[in-house]
């Protein structure tokens, strides 16, 4: 049985499971659980559910701390930018201590981190900064584009004993969709093929799954039959699906967010170059956000960003046909 | 049994301790020159802290925790941890405490309570901050210690971890050992309670808690006021901040140099950059070894001959570390991508 929810709901959903579910699993952060009647606080107390102060450093720093002691903390950031502020926390810390100590701790943590939240709020609050922790040993990455895996990957990633990276797009957040009922989990590491076909493989990133498969709709139109892959999480990539979609298509378009260089359309694009150059028929396309901040007004934000006629064109430049007329 | 509740016993435990960490670090200090290219990288020495080290852990209890930093050889001796498993990992081998995933820097020895190290100036701060709610929350009554330097506390990590800490109550004691140097930097180059003649420890009063400074070369005063800051910690009345003041008989750490470079200790930075033989050797006249040693066979703790006795045999069990250190084989190079996940 599933229930219809926001994105943003379902992902309350897994965490209020996972809360009943283990009792080692904490949540805090900034500006939650300021009210006596906070739903969290109320069920699980002011041990478990805390407003922290502005100090991201000690949040994450504490959240590692109170993982290697034994619980499971889940660290409320708002927006993933101020993950920065922290870094040494997420990239040199919380991931290292597993290795570091030949296994003697674990660090099992989630940090929810939103992202992507281009609506007008320019350079600093809309950044897609997924890229910057997939390479990151011993660190996970999630990167839900549904309110149903918005609810499995959060279930996974606080039952998960690494530090996770969830990152949940700000754009996101109110549309709805079918949620199961229950227990939901969704591995990391095993990516969704959201439209199968035999043309091309397009592989797209959270928020542009949508666009992606709008892109593939009218493509189908033209009778191109586009393949969309969701990977779900970065890291761990599931490079076996891509490269088997690749084997039956000949052709890869990769749709980020992200500014280009150092993206994870770019690893994608190079794992399939690496490991299935020989079932490329055509080059592989990247479709990202061009190399600039993003800037506040909107036609100028429009212009960087990827969408459904980009994905368009560049499946229709990979296959060496011409444009399609509406 | 005296008040402070140390008896001959545990201030014979204490010179024992204190000994051991003594001698473990010279033998590390000697591997440079006795067995070139054995350690590599950048190892950190304990001596001239002993004192602060020992009197530190003679209050925890058995379920109590601690997070140090990369200074870390002096926390596991005392706390009972072998030093061949510690001088194996120090020589990167398969043996070693961390399987030489870890070396000098990163020393673990979590059944005995000792969760981790950053090797990041700060960072670990709150990480002890984190044990400690989380030791709130078990509501066992166990406490943490956060052990870092007087360069950490000029760091957000620092700052952001005391305000937490006082704010929630958490039963954490945070350790300043202040040895006057971060590096190569004076303290009063780089803080400004210091360059106003002030001690660290009324950075506490910002965060609302008591902080109170002692002599690290003591062990007992160390005792009594750790003991004191454990205490409250405890009883659920919140962190102090203690700056025990130390002073660092080697440099900062062996020579920064890349490979082909044979590496060593050199001098202390008071000689080899302030030119200040006369801080140096003040300091090796208040060596806190000797100084403990003084004391416990003035007061009749000890014998001259039992002392020695002692000394004997914690050079007989260093060797020994150091002997099975270089027998211990090398990890498999391809265990080089196990333990990255979980």
């Amino acid at each position: 049985m599933a229930h219809e929810l926001p994105y943003i709901a379902a992902i309350g959903e897994a965490i209020q499971l996972e809360m009943e579910r283990d009792e080692r699993v904490l949540y805090f952060g900034q500006n939650i659980a300021t009210t006596d009647d906070d739903p969290f606080l109320k069920a699980f107390g002011p041990d478990r559910v805390r407003v922290t102060p502005i100090s991201e450093t000690a949040e994450i720093g504490m959240a590692v701390g109170a993982a290697m002691a034994g619980y499971r903390p889940v660290v409320e950031l708002y927006m993933a930018e101020f993950m920065l502020v922290a870094m040494d926390q997420v990239v040199n810390e919380a991931n290292r201590f597993h290795y570091m100590t030949k296994g003697q701790v674990t660090v099992p943590l989630v940090l929810k981190a939103g992202y992507g939240f281009t609506a007008g709020w320019s350079g600093q609050h809309t950044g897609t900064i997924y890229g910057m922790f997939m390479g990151v040993p011993g660190l996970k990455v999630a990167v839900p584009s549904t309110a149903a895996d918005a609810k499995g990957l959060m279930a996974a990633a606080i039952r998960d004993d690494n530090p996770v990276v969830y990152f949940h797009h700000y754009l996101l957040t109110l549309e709805h969709g079918e949620v199961p009922d229950g227990e939901h989990v969704v591995p990391l590491g095993q990516a969704a093929v959201r439209r199968e076909g035999g043309d091309v493989t397009i592989v797209a990133i959270g928020w542009l799954v949508d666009k992606a498969l709008a892109a593939a709709e009218q493509l189908a139109g033209a009778g191109i039959a586009a393949e969309v892959i969701d990977p779900r999480t970065l890291a761990p990539l599931d490079t076996a699906t891509i490269l088997k979609s690749v084997e039956k298509t000949g052709r890869l378009v990769v749709v980020d967010q992200s500014t280009r260089h150092g993206s994870a359309a770019a690893v994608i694009a190079a794992e399939v170059a690496s490991e299935g150059f020989s079932s490329l028929r055509a080059p592989i396309r990247l479709v990202t956000a061009l190399d600039a901040t993003i800037p506040y007004s909107q036609p100028m934000e429009d212009y960087l960003l990827p969408d459904e006629a980009k994905i368009v064109d560049a499946v229709q430049q990979v296959l060496g046909s011409s444009p399609i007329t509406a | 049994m005296p008040e402070n509740g140390l008896d001959k016993e545990r201030l014979v435990w204490m010179f024992t301790q204190m000994l051991r960490i003594r001698e473990f670090e010279e033998r590390v200090k000697r591997t440079f020159e006795e067995h070139p290219g054995v350690i590599r990288g950048h190892t950190h020495l304990a001596d001239g802290a002993e004192a602060s080290i020992v009197g530190s852990l003679a209050t925890l209890g058995p379920d109590d925790q601690l997070l140090t930093t990369y200074r870390c050889h002096g926390y596991p001796i005392a706390l009972g941890t072998d030093p061949k498993a510690m001088m194996a990992e120090i020589y990167g081998r398969e043996d070693g405490l961390c399987g030489g995933y870890g070396g000098s820097m990163h020393l673990t020895d979590v059944g005995r309570g000792f969760l981790g190290t950053s090797g990041i100036v700060g960072q670990g701060i709150p990480h002890a901050t984190g044990a400690a709610y989380a030791a709130q929350i078990r509501g066992k009554g166990q406490v943490v210690l956060a052990f870092f330097g007087d360069g950490a506390s000029k760091q957000g990590a620092f700052h952001e971890s005391l305000n937490i800490a006082s704010l929630w109550k958490l039963p954490v004691v945070y350790i300043m050992e202040n040895n006057s140097y971060n590096v190569v930097t004076r303290t009063d180059q780089e803080d400004a309670n210091a360059a106003a003649g002030e001690p660290l420890a009324v950075k506490a009063k910002g965060y609302s808690m008591p902080g109170v400074t002692v002599d690290g070369a003591d062990p007992v005063a160390v005792y009594e006021t750790v003991g004191e800051a454990v205490g409250r910690a405890r009883a659920g009345e919140g962190p102090t901040l203690v700056e025990s003041l130390v002073y660092r008989l080697s440099a900062h750490g062996n020579i920064i140099a890349p490979p082909g470079v044979p590496l060593h200790f050199p001098e202390h930075e008071a000689i080899t950059v302030f030119g200040n033989a006369e801080e140096y050797e003040a300091a090796l006249r208040g060596d806190p070894v000797p100084r403990f040693r003084a004391k416990l066979v003035t007061d009749g703790t000890l014998t001259a001959e039992e002392a020695d006795t002692i000394a004997g045999s914690v050079k007989q069990e260093m060797e020994e570390a150091v002997a099975y250190g270089l027998a211990s084989p090398f990890p498999s190079p391809e265990a080089a991508v196990d333990y990255v996940y979980a």
